[in-house]
């Protein structure tokens, strides 16, 4: 089979090359390389008349072009830049898989080699969405099979994957080289099997927090002798035993190994062996980083971290001590990315870490550090742009460590740059926050969990909303928002007015009425994603954004107050969105709609639906 | 401001939790207020009960599994085929119900319950809060009962969690390794063993003849209760959370028999047979 088809010649070539020739295109075309200067393309219009744009070169230009956002702009130009677009692009990015059929993508884009897709509402991450919810990849994998045979990569994201389909892409895809399943669930180390034994020109693994079968650790010990492609590799989150030996000699064959990530069971001795055989890694994930003894001496141990000269994001680190976290401090200068979230680092500990970490950017930790751990984070890391600190004991209300409003503050006057925050804590006030936001104006990503839902400001006992105000009007890029604590309609007010560029929206617990919907709706134009729980929202503030869910990826509303009737209207009105409920297990109350999940989409309403799911 | 979750809960506390609760969500909006009425309204139901008795068993053990769920990081939603969870086991108590929850189903503010008619014990479990995906939390609570063996001052090499276990009238005290067991069914067992030499004759035939039900039979009969003293210094009864929150918290276990035990233990050896 071909592995390129060729485009076939459009009748009205000659006429369409005029038509890309008229004034109006090549300014576009302009537009995309702002280097060129006007005067010449006005020239190469006047002269060679028969040569301009000819499809081939259109699309070698586009195929340059790899934002997916700027590759829809581009097929909006014109006919043949659509065609031009369709032709050149491999990569297809499908951002909720129930919008689009595999039937319409194959159709219009004739020679994708990689593939990214989403599936479920994000907050399937959490148990609000029933198993066997849908999102099954198989239909999709059946498509391609005959649309893509030489697929090479392949990235899920929340989607329902089944050994069978694991097995599937593994034989009928014989060029495939890359996969990637993060939050999937559905198979077990079966599938994974299937990929080992049968990719003969795999490079990428990397299986993330799944809701896997873990059968065992014999799917490693399925990859061939013959596979040396292998470039990525990373099985953190599956808990069984590997076969060490097995392991270790594909580390030593597969020399162009980038990304190494293992799971807790591998010992730091073996480590150090893997180590010993992969200098060349740029992403470690250690095993356990405690041991009653190791077998040689420290010092040999933190050579080979030392030697590791291309190591720039470390993670694992699982229940490392102060005994043995020295060993990486050889490694610490060059780190641009440090996950330690599930390292129980206590505040001296992590501060005597970082002393050696002038270079990061990203850092992921335990709220175990403290607010301590945190005016380290704030006085070794300049550069930090992303910090996540997420609660070691989330569930226990025992508990009166973790972090507080005055690490955050620490770390905000330390990191001036800090884009992106994850923030999970158990008290908050309006003016820490309000600080955070003068600090670090260039937040793009703000998402603050004060996990006690509903909790006010803890000194002024008011509500959280002036803390939220101040982050919106402050930063002005923000693209990603989770808020929390005691909201009222005042926070969502702040948002609608504010947030002009804020396109990802998350609401727990939050709001008094149904304005505070509405004022979002009614503002925040680049409004992408609404995913909205326990608020009372109703039916009047579901129907607000009639006009605008059209121009967004999906809303979800479960535990708000909507009603079937409301949602049977919506869908009446906008047949080009899917409105499903998501009927409750007891089907107490038929007239409400517990889960409402709304999404534009040009595949119509799902034929996969589970009997619990009702398309309006 | 306490925080309203519970993994798991008994009839007998359920006053004073839904009254905790009721406190908390006074603080937030007002449509809170009409449930928690409803919430603080005491019976002997449990937290979770609906107007269906049928869906009764259900939302509750929905809630009963989203604390054990929550450990052992398996969601499942289907209510009824999921009885082997068992920790559902304490609740078959009564089958009394709260009053109502349909007026409450309108208000889902602070409910956080998948399940919406199981809004008063919303307060108590929140259903997907905070949000953590599972993976981080199945391996924070296996860390946590990990730090439990280093606070306790016990062996940490190894994950050993020795705890003292006294016995009324015993006349000396033993000690029992959490850590060797998975389940409270096999600490029913371990126990059994430790305790063989002092139990009675009553009923119990010899090793041989006891069935893992007639274990617990023993244990967690009328004769007995077993019993353990939390971190808080509080003596609770061993089987109503999940396993690993148990052996996080649990300092020392007490088998009480004789006078002081009648009228405490759990009337129904279901209870038993269903525990993990």
């Amino acid at each position: 089979m071909d592995p390129n088809p060729k485009r076939p010649k459009t009748v009205d070539r000659v006429d369409s090359v005029e038509v890309v020739n008229s004034s109006e295109s090549t300014q576009l075309l302009c537009s995309i390389d702002p280097n060129r200067k006007r005067a010449k393309t006005v020239d190469r219009v006047d002269s060679a008349e028969s040569t301009q744009f000819p499809d081939e070169v259109l699309e070698r230009v586009l195929s340059l072009i790899d934002s997916h956002k700027d590759r829809s702009s581009v097929s909006l130009v014109c006919k043949d830049w659509y065609n031009a677009e369709r032709w050149s692009r491999r990569h297809v990015f499908i951002g909720n898989c129930y919008s689009v059929s595999p039937e319409i993508v194959a159709a219009r884009f004739p020679r994708i080699r990689s593939v990214t897709i989403k599936g479920k509402p994000r907050f399937s991450d959490f148990n609000l969405v029933p198993e066997d919810w849908g999102a099954d990849i198989y239909p999709w994998l059946s498509v391609f099979a005959l649309a893509y045979p030489f697929l090479e990569e392949l990235r899920l994201k929340r989607m329902a994957v089944s050994d069978e389909s694991l097995e599937f892409l593994a034989t009928k895809f014989c060029n495939f080289k890359a996969l990637s399943l993060l939050s999937c669930d559905g198979f077990s180390t079966d599938g994974l099997k299937a990929i080992a034994t049968h990719c003969k020109n795999l490079t990428e693994l990397d299986i993330q927090e799944n809701g896997i079968d873990d059968l065992g650790g014999h799917w490693l010990s399925c990859f061939p002798e013959t596979l040396t492609s292998l470039e990525v590799l990373n099985f953190a989150s599956l808990n069984s035993e590997v076969s060490f030996d097995a392991l270790e000699k594909l580390v030593s064959r597969c020399k162009s190994l980038k990304v190494l990530k293992v799971n807790r069971n591998i010992s730091l001795d073996q480590l150090q062996k893997l180590l010993s055989h992969c200098p060349q890694l740029m992403e470690l994930g250690t095993g356990a980083f405690t041991q009653e003894l190791i077998s040689g001496p420290v010092t040999e141990f933190k050579n080979m971290f030392s030697n590791c000269r291309n190591l720039i994001t470390l993670s694992g680190l699982w229940d490392a001590t102060p005994l043995y976290l020295p060993v990486i401090y050889p490694a610490c200068a060059r780190l641009t990315f440090l996950n330690l979230s599930y390292a129980t680092l206590r505040s001296d500990e992590l501060a005597n870490l970082l002393s050696h970490c002038k270079s990061l950017r990203r850092l992921w930790l335990l709220d175990t550090v403290g607010d301590k751990g945190l005016e380290a984070v704030g006085s070794c890391c300049p550069f930090l742009e992303e910090l996540r600190v997420f609660p070691a004991h989330p569930f226990d209300q025992q508990i009166f460590l973790g972090v507080t409003e005055s690490g955050f503050v620490s770390v905000s006057r330390g990191c001036p740059r800090l884009r992106y925050v994850l923030y999970f804590c158990r008290q908050m006030t309006n003016a820490a926050v309000a600080a955070i936001a003068k600090n670090c104006p260039d937040f793009t990503h703000f998402r603050l969990c004060i996990m006690n839902p509903g909790q006010p400001d803890y000194l002024t006992k008011e509500p959280m909303d002036e803390a939220f105000g101040s982050i919106v009007k402050t930063c002005t890029k923000l693209q990603r928002l989770a808020i929390s604590g005691l909201l009222t309609d005042r926070t969502f007010e702040y948002i609608g007015k504010y947030s002009k560029n804020l396109e990802t929206l998350s609401v727990a617990f939050a709001g008094s009425s149904d304005l505070g919907m509405e004022y979002v709706l009614q503002g925040c134009p680049k409004l992408r994603k609404l995913e909205i729980r326990d608020c009372p929202f109703g039916n009047a503030a579901l129907l607000s954004g009639l006009t605008k869910y059209e121009s967004m990826r999906s809303l979800w509303m479960s535990a708000c107050n909507v009603s079937m009737n409301a949602c049977r209207a919506l869908a009446k009105e906008k047949p080009r969105l899917n409105v499903e409920v998501i009927r409750d297990e007891d089907g107490a109350d038929d007239s409400q709609a517990h889960k409402v999940y709304v999404y534009r989409t040009v595949a119509g309403p799902r034929r996969d639906a589970p009997p619990f799911v009702l398309t309006l | 401001m306490s925080v309203p979750l519970e993994h798991d809960y008994i009839g007998l506390s359920d006053a004073s939790r839904s009254s905790e609760s009721s406190n908390i969500s006074s603080d937030q909006n007002e449509p809170n207020n009409v449930f928690n009425l409803k919430a603080t309204e005491l019976s002997l139901g449990l937290p979770g009960f609906s107007k269906n008795v049928g869906a009764t068993t259900k939302n509750f053990m929905l809630g009963a599994k989203r604390g054990f769920a929550d450990v052992s990081g398996k969601w499942v939603l289907k209510g009824g085929s999921e009885a082997q969870l068992g920790v559902n086991g304490g609740f078959e108590k009564s089958q009394t119900l709260t009053p109502d929850v349909k007026p409450v189903e309108d208000k889902k503010k602070g409910s956080g319950n998948e399940n919406g008619s199981a809004q008063p014990s919303a307060k108590a479990q929140v259903v997907g809060w905070p949000p953590i995906r599972s993976f981080r939390k199945n391996t924070m609570a296996a860390n946590s009962s990990k730090n439990a063996d280093v606070t306790e001052g016990s062996l940490a090499a190894g994950g050993c969690l020795f705890v003292k276990v006294s016995m009324d009238g015993a006349p000396y005290l033993r000690k029992i390794d959490l850590k060797t067991n998975h389940n409270y069914a096999e600490l029913s067992k371990a126990l059994e063993k430790m305790f063989s030499c002092f139990t009675l004759g009553n009923g119990v035939k010899g090793r041989e003849g006891l069935s893992e039900s007639n274990l617990k039979d023993l244990l967690h009969g009328s004769e007995c209760v077993l019993t353990y003293e939390d971190k808080d210094g509080d003596w609770m009864l061993v089987g109503d959370v999940p396993w690993e929150m148990f052996i996080d918290s649990c300092k020392r276990l007490r088998i009480m028999k004789g006078s002081e035990a009648i009228g405490l233990a759990p009337r129904s050896t279901e209870k038993c047979k269903n525990k993990i």
